[in-house]
């Protein structure tokens, strides 16, 4: 085990600044591009649905008339 | 399908025991392929990046020189392996897309640049990070340093790029151009420390010689670098999934396979 304590292991022998800015700023760049491309993959999936559903009853109207 | 491009598909569908590669060629046929092996990426990229993480903080030995401060190439290393890795794929997308017209590959290729510029920004981030400490400067303009840079932007000038035009066919090719030309800025990154006297490093790994490096800290990098291969397949296969649904959104088979959803 390389630190003896929670204290030791934020601190990063001196270097926690640059050590813990590189780790998050990664962690955030992955979550939020985690987020983005299912909210875009969903977003899209979401409007064919609704436009689907617009057209068929669309159709449903002109068939009545 | 033009007929020269029907003849190399026939002849290779052909071939005895040949798989039809053209066959995944098509949006209809890669759309559910793509699903299916999404999480065949993520959840190994989970579990490498958990068990990357534990080696790089809890097993790997505080470095005798540089301290505690090498433990971000852990990051920055595969962060750059993939910049140019996905760099050269996206090239290889709009070739293929330039010479067989089609538009999967274009496709491909659009949905690769995000995940690449980020990886690309990372590693410039995390390589300033570590210079700082090491070298004294966040940011020195050696040729490592500005190869990279350049990616980043060439990375960025295709996305705009291909976001500015309007005709997607004529995005797709613009958008080509840039990527395979820019292509030649890879191996410059790569030699860039042999061809120039640089003050960032030599490789720390490469193919011909030993690794400069204590095994369980290579083993903790290439951990990381394979959690990194694994996440950014997933990632790329969401969002070209989402590109497809919005510009094949007119074709039949999108209209099917809504069709088909319970």
């Amino acid at each position: 085990m390389n630190w003896a304590s929670w204290g030791d292991f934020w601190n990063m022998g001196g270097y926690g600044l640059y050590v813990w800015g590189s780790y998050a700023v990664t962690l955030v760049c992955v979550f939020a591009e985690v987020v983005s491309v299912r909210r875009q993959f969903s977003g899209q999936m979401v409007r064919l649905l609704r436009v689907r559903r617009a057209t068929v009853r669309g159709a449903g109207n002109e068939t009545e008339t | 399908m033009n007929s020269s491009v029907k003849a190399v598909s026939d002849k290779l569908s052909a071939a005895p025991g040949g798989i039809n590669w053209f066959k995944y060629a098509s949006p209809q046929t890669f759309y559910p392929l793509a699903g299916r092996l999404i999480p065949l990426f993520a959840w190994p990229a989970l579990l490498l990046f958990a068990v990357g993480l534990y080696v790089s903080f809890f097993v790997a030995p505080t470095d005798a020189t540089q301290g505690d401060s090498y433990r971000i190439i852990f990051i920055h290393v595969p962060a750059a392996w993939m910049s140019m890795i996905i760099y050269l794929a996206m090239a290889f997308w709009c070739a293929l897309g330039m010479i067989f017209n089609t538009r999967l590959s274009f496709m491909m290729s659009q949905a690769l640049a995000p995940t690449g510029a980020i990886w690309t920004f990372l590693a410039l981030w995390t390589g300033a990070l570590w210079g700082k400490p090491t070298w004294g400067a966040w940011w020195v303009w050696d040729a490592r340093l500005t190869s990279e840079l350049i990616l980043l932007f060439l990375y960025l000038g295709y996305m705009a790029l291909v976001a500015a035009m309007d005709d997607p066919r004529r995005a797709d090719r613009a958008g080509a151009v840039v990527a395979i030309v820019g292509a030649i800025n890879v191996p410059i990154i790569y030699f860039s420390v042999k061809w120039w006297n640089t003050l960032h490093q030599g490789a720390s790994v490469s193919m011909t010689s030993a690794p400069k490096m204590a095994s369980i800290m290579l083993m903790g990098m290439l951990i990381m670098a394979l959690a990194a291969w694994a996440y950014s397949i997933a990632v790329v296969l969401v969002r070209v999934r989402a590109i497809m649904l919005e510009r094949e959104r007119n074709t039949d088979w999108v209209a099917q396979m809504l069709e088909n959803r319970p």
